[in-house]
């Protein structure tokens, strides 16, 4: 399995997990045990500048096709249903490239992403937030000029009253760990691999 | 019919960011800078009048953003030959008949290798642009800020089909060193793929400030022996009380120029954050040399 995601090779990784399964593999440990440490080995590379884009989506490819054999074993009473994230770019900001390399990364790691695409105005996030019950929003943005709509967005999420159920991360390339500070964020992201393990982080809390 | 030659081998100062103008002029964060071609065309007109008045010998036109498949984020796919005509015609009226006008192309937005698109559709929709701007006299198409090799080659063929000069630049600004494109294209991997497509100019822009360029000038001279272009940002962006603040001066870009020349460049501009003040500045800066 770790093969197959680190050489983005999706029909092994189904091969593998089919494999795994009828070895009497547990879902929840081959996701656990497999799955999830290759990924994090994906990200690791990708942080280290030895992976990029390209090799960051066929692993996440592959863990998908991966997924799409486990997931429905996994809907029983011992596992917890994937947890869920709102992903949006914010309002005034209509690039989507890093935002959806966080998704395939967050979909590759086992999370159920609710992708609301670009120019998201804050009710859009609020609503989405309300009928999936997300406790993890993600904000993207690429320009200067829009990251304003972040904090715009979060003041939105503190009078509408349900800042405190969610944890928001966010992230893009002007973005930095001071501007999220600044703005109250509960994460900033360097990139599509950092976002994983910040949403599990954020998930526990 | 003109020839690229005519302009070798150099030093050509090309022009300024377009985007930081308009966004001057009124562009909300949003907005589509290509669609204000139709609905402020002496604001853009303008936008190129002061880059030739600075200085400029090359100026873009205002179609960055002007393939049918970008257009159609703000819905305006529909009118992408308009669009471009208008911006290639309003660039055209102002250089002139002294200053070259190279037709700015973007990417599509889309996404290849995540199945956002297909090569025939970025064809389609690169040559119809390639095309608008060929008909209103451009003298070459610039194919600008790419990421993606693929799509990039899916661009160079449109480009070609009108048989005008083609510069192929993109954006070196990921990985520890900032020297490879986000799909982990290398300067070198770059040169070679689009001279072996048809390019006639390789290039590179955005992504990183003037300092990070010379080095990377350097390695694209000694990946190819076509001629360079090369067009950074006056610095990465800050945000200062909610406004994006560019720390390079012109004064402190003109003097990087002078190096990025030396280096090997052709062709030297700005890119985001550069105004017609960076052009003179250079200008004033190649000045002592110049005949």
């Amino acid at each position: 399995m770790r093969e197959a995601v680190l050489t983005g090779n999706a029909p092994a990784a189904a091969t593998a997990a089919r494999a795994a399964l009828a070895a009497g593999v547990a879902p929840i440990d081959l996701v656990n045990l497999a799955i999830r440490p290759a990924m994090d080995e994906v990200g690791r590379l990708y942080e280290a500048g030895e992976y990029f884009v390209p090799e960051l989506l066929l692993a996440a490819r592959a863990t998908k096709e991966a997924f799409t054999l486990i997931r429905p074993l996994l809907a029983s009473k011992d596992a917890p249903p994937a947890a869920r994230v709102v992903l949006g770019t914010v309002q005034g900001d209509l690039h989507d490239i890093g935002k959806n390399l966080v998704a395939a990364m967050l979909e590759g790691s086992g999370f159920e992403v609710i992708d609301l695409g670009v120019n998201v105005p804050p009710d859009r996030f609020i609503a989405a937030i309300k009928e999936s019950q997300a406790r993890v929003v993600g904000l993207s943005a690429l320009l200067t000029t829009t990251m304003p709509a972040m904090k715009t967005t979060l003041d939105v999420f503190g009078t509408s009253g349900l800042r405190d159920r969610v944890r928001v991360m966010i992230g893009g390339a002007p973005v930095t760990q001071a501007f999220a500070d600044s703005i109250g964020a509960d994460a900033y992201g360097e990139n599509a691999a950092a976002a994983v393990e910040i949403t599990r982080r954020l998930i526990a809390t | 019919m003109w020839s690229l030659q005519e302009l070798l081998p150099g030093p050509v100062i090309t022009d300024g960011a377009w985007g930081t103008l308009l966004q001057a002029g009124g562009l909300g964060a949003g907005d589509c800078p290509d669609a204000w071609n139709l609905s402020h065309p002496s604001f853009v007109e303008g936008v190129a009048r002061a880059y030739v008045g600075a200085g400029s010998e090359v100026i873009l036109t205002n179609t960055f953003g002007g393939s049918g498949l970008r257009l159609a984020a703000h819905g305006l796919d529909h009118q992408a030959i308009e669009i471009n005509e208008a911006g290639a015609r309003l660039s055209r009226r102002a250089a002139g008949s002294q200053v070259r006008v190279f037709a700015s192309m973007g990417p599509s937005g889309r996404m290849l290798a995540m199945g956002e698109t297909t090569v025939e559709e970025l064809q389609a929709s690169f040559s119809e642009q390639a095309k608008a701007l060929a008909g209103e006299g451009v003298d070459a198409l610039l194919l600008e800020t790419f990421a993606d090799l693929d799509e990039l080659r899916a661009a160079i063929a449109a480009a070609k089909e009108t048989g005008l000069p083609v510069v192929a630049s993109l954006v070196f600004d990921s990985g520890p060193a900032r020297d490879r494109t986000m799909m982990g294209v290398t300067p070198e991997q770059a040169a070679a793929a689009v001279v072996a497509a048809g390019a006639d100019v390789v290039g590179a822009n955005c992504g990183n400030g003037i300092d990070r360029y010379i080095a990377i000038c350097r390695r694209l001279r000694a990946a190819t022996d076509r001629p360079i272009w090369i067009k950074p940002n006056a610095g990465l962006p800050e945000l200062v009380g909610g406004r994006p603040v560019y720390r390079t001066t012109p004064a402190e870009f003109a003097a990087r120029a002078v190096e990025v020349f030396a280096a090997g460049a052709t062709f030297v501009g700005g890119c985001c954050g550069t105004t017609p003040a960076f052009i003179a500045a250079i200008r004033k800066a190649l000045a002592p040399g110049r005949s």
